[in-house]
């Protein structure tokens, strides 16, 4: 039996898993590449994007590009802070739109998915020209960028956290009333523990939007320069092999995260298992 | 533990009415369950029964009325500060604790001493200690349902409130709960209300049920009372089955009523009649109409029926349901023990029917005869 033919019957055998494997391929394959040029030495070829040869160069020196490592301190500054003041207004705003009955409940719910559906050309630059307006114009940049970063992440934050808030049994929080819990104990114990994994969540992504963001961020930025914008700058001439370095770092941060998580999880199962 | 303190830890509820928008859930109901009684309120879904049981936990405040637990107003307290515990329906359990700190959910919050030794005495009175440490997405319904109760009983409230608890478990499972239930009211003495629409679980279980009917009390009494001498249609159709045969009043002999049933004068006892007027509804339950064929002599002095004709016959194993149709054209139901001693009736056949005088009871014809029927 040939090998195609091989091939093909396990294919049939296993359609989903085959179907899985590819889709799996195309969305790792930029990661690898990535992966894969953060140990190229371009040497003096002026195609930086054609693996030439091994070295450990870029990782030994990150910050070699002149600005790139200032940049990715503004980026990471601002998507942290954006995250936690996002994440913060954000929760507070799930529980009061799920929780509580008031006129104008429902307008609200279809208002905050506004900035998720409007295009960020248009939020960018209707919030330039607010900023403009306002008498802003000359003072655009960290804080014009991190005004920005809090208002479109909002709108991902309060609907992940409402997600979880709404799938919570009622019920849970008039047992620990029951069992003698006051308002607060009932919040801290019960609601908040239950709650946090969707708040926590919210965060991740809230700040994965923030520190990737270009369109909005490159509107309101005035002389600051994010990470993202230089990557776009340094594009014109050929990237340096460096930002693959930051690109790889970021990605193992994700899987460091999203992997601990995991093990956490299962390591409490086992312990529960014994 | 002395009379006093006793009887004020019972539970006391006065012309308690609570009304959503224009609903009306529960209407004037007064309620008054002893200390240490094993309490069940019964009624068909949506009869005000939960939302009883919700204003004594303190969950929902009663429109208007009073709630005391002995002399203490707890109508306006919060669920926090009354001596009161729920086993939830769908149990509640906090998903993020384990199956110890569940239980010592309550100890803990009054701060109470020696946490662990109790919650290890009371996972082992519910027979749950090798599952202290696993979370409660880990166990069964079963288990789950003990855990719920343990964690409230281990409070020890002065009034433990079951919300259909045994909803959720299968048949066999549910039958094993209600013994064990039962077991654990008597072993801690506890006052149990227990909310239900199951007629069976309620007259296994409980030493008083009330049957509540559209937000009111229908009637209240221990299970064999209520069953064998109800004051309602409602009460007699939800609790078993019952046959309702119109009639008129026609007097009055000893301790007897007479009343014409369709031509056919039977006897009710006087104390078994809940009718003021002249006309009522003759009730007899199947297992207590005898069934003969024609001309036989029935163990049955009183009230003798000719003319029936078996229209129906199901076959049960335990017992025979016939179902025989009378000359005014009603059908009765009659339930036979299959002791052996008597043959199968066959479809078709006529026969003659009877019953003892002293087992049936007469309910006011103004009432609904078809009240309490398949409303589980």
């Amino acid at each position: 039996m040939s090998l195609v033919a091989q091939a093909l019957r396990w294919t049939k055998a296993h359609l989903v898993l085959a179907l899985g494997i590819v889709v799996l391929v195309y969305m790792f394959v930029p990661i690898a590449v990535v992966v894969l040029m953060s140990f190229n030495d371009p040497g003096k070829s002026k195609n930086v994007y054609r693996f030439h040869d091994f070295t450990l160069h870029n990782w030994a020196h990150p910050c070699g590009p002149a600005g790139m490592c200032h940049a990715v301190g503004i980026s990471v500054g601002i998507g942290l802070l954006a995250t936690l003041v996002a994440t913060i207004i954000g929760t507070m705003a799930a529980f009061g739109l799920v929780r509580h009955e008031f006129r104008g409940r429902s307008f609200a719910n279809t208002v905050i998915f506004l900035p998720m559906a409007s295009p960020e050309i248009v939020m960018g630059s209707s919030l330039l020209a607010l900023f403009v307006a306002r008498g802003f114009g000359g003072r655009l940049g960290f804080w014009t960028i991190f005004i920005a970063h809090v208002m479109f992440c909002l709108s991902f934050v309060i609907v992940t956290v409402k997600a979880r808030l709404s799938g919570l049994d009622d019920n849970l929080e008039q047992a620990a009333m029951d069992l003698y819990a006051n308002e607060r104990e009932t919040f801290w114990r019960v609601t908040f523990p239950l709650v946090l994994p969707g708040i926590l969540a919210a965060a991740l992504l809230a700040f994965s939007l923030s520190f990737d963001d270009f369109i909005i961020t490159n509107l309101n930025a005035g002389q600051t320069t994010t990470f993202p914008m230089f990557v776009w700058g340094a594009a014109q001439r050929g990237v340096p092999m460096q930002v693959n370095v930051i690109g790889t770092v970021m990605f193992l941060i994700a899987i460091v995260l999203v992997v601990g998580g995991e093990v956490n999880n299962r390591r409490q199962t086992r312990a529960l298992a014994r | 533990m002395s009379q006093a303190s006793e009887g004020s830890r019972s539970l006391h509820l006065s012309q308690v009415t609570k009304e959503f928008a224009a609903f009306r859930a529960v209407d004037s109901l007064d309620l008054d369950v002893p200390h240490g009684s094993f309490f069940a309120l019964l009624g068909p879904s949506g009869c005000g029964k939960t939302t009883t049981l919700r204003m004594v936990a303190g969950l929902e405040t009663p429109t208007s009325g009073t709630i005391r637990i002995g002399d203490t107003d707890i109508t306006y307290a919060k669920p926090y500060q009354r001596p009161v515990n729920t086993v939830f329906q769908s149990y509640a359990l906090f998903p993020h604790l384990d199956v110890h700190e569940n239980v010592a959910f309550g100890l803990r919050r009054r701060k109470s001493k020696e946490v662990d030794r109790q919650v290890s005495e009371m996972l082992a009175l519910v027979e749950l200690e090798s599952q202290a440490r696993k979370k409660p997405a880990q166990l069964s319904g079963g288990q789950q349902q003990r855990v719920a109760l343990a964690r409230a009983l281990i409070n020890r409230p002065d009034v433990l409130l079951l919300d259909e608890p045994l909803g959720a478990l299968d048949l066999k499972l549910r039958r094993s709960m209600q013994i064990e239930l039962k077991r654990i009211q008597t072993e801690v003495g506890l006052t149990f209300v227990h909310v239900t629409h199951d007629q069976e679980e309620a007259m296994t279980m409980a030493d008083t049920v009330a049957v509540m009917n559209a937000g009111v009390i229908e009637q209240m009494g221990a299970p064999a009372e209520l069953y064998e001498n109800p004051r309602t249609t409602f009460v007699a159709n939800f609790l078993g089955q019952s046959n309702l045969i119109a009639g008129k009043v026609v007097g009055r002999e000893g301790d007897f009523v007479k009343v014409d049933m369709h031509g056919i004068v039977v006897s009710v006892p006087f104390d078994r009649a809940h009718t003021d007027g002249g006309e009522g509804w003759v009730g007899i339950r199947p297992e207590k109409v005898l069934v003969a064929e024609v001309g036989e002599d029935i163990d049955a002095p009183g009230n003798h029926l000719e003319g029936g004709v078996v229209t129906d016959v199901s076959f049960v194993g335990v017992s025979t349901q016939y179902l025989v149709r009378m000359p005014w054209g009603q059908e009765l139901q009659v339930f036979e023990q299959n002791t052996g001693r008597r043959r199968l009736f066959t479809h078709g056949e006529k026969v003659d029917i009877s019953w003892r005088p002293e087992y049936a009871f007469l309910l006011d014809a103004s009432q609904d005869a078809h009240a309490g029927i398949e409303e589980e």
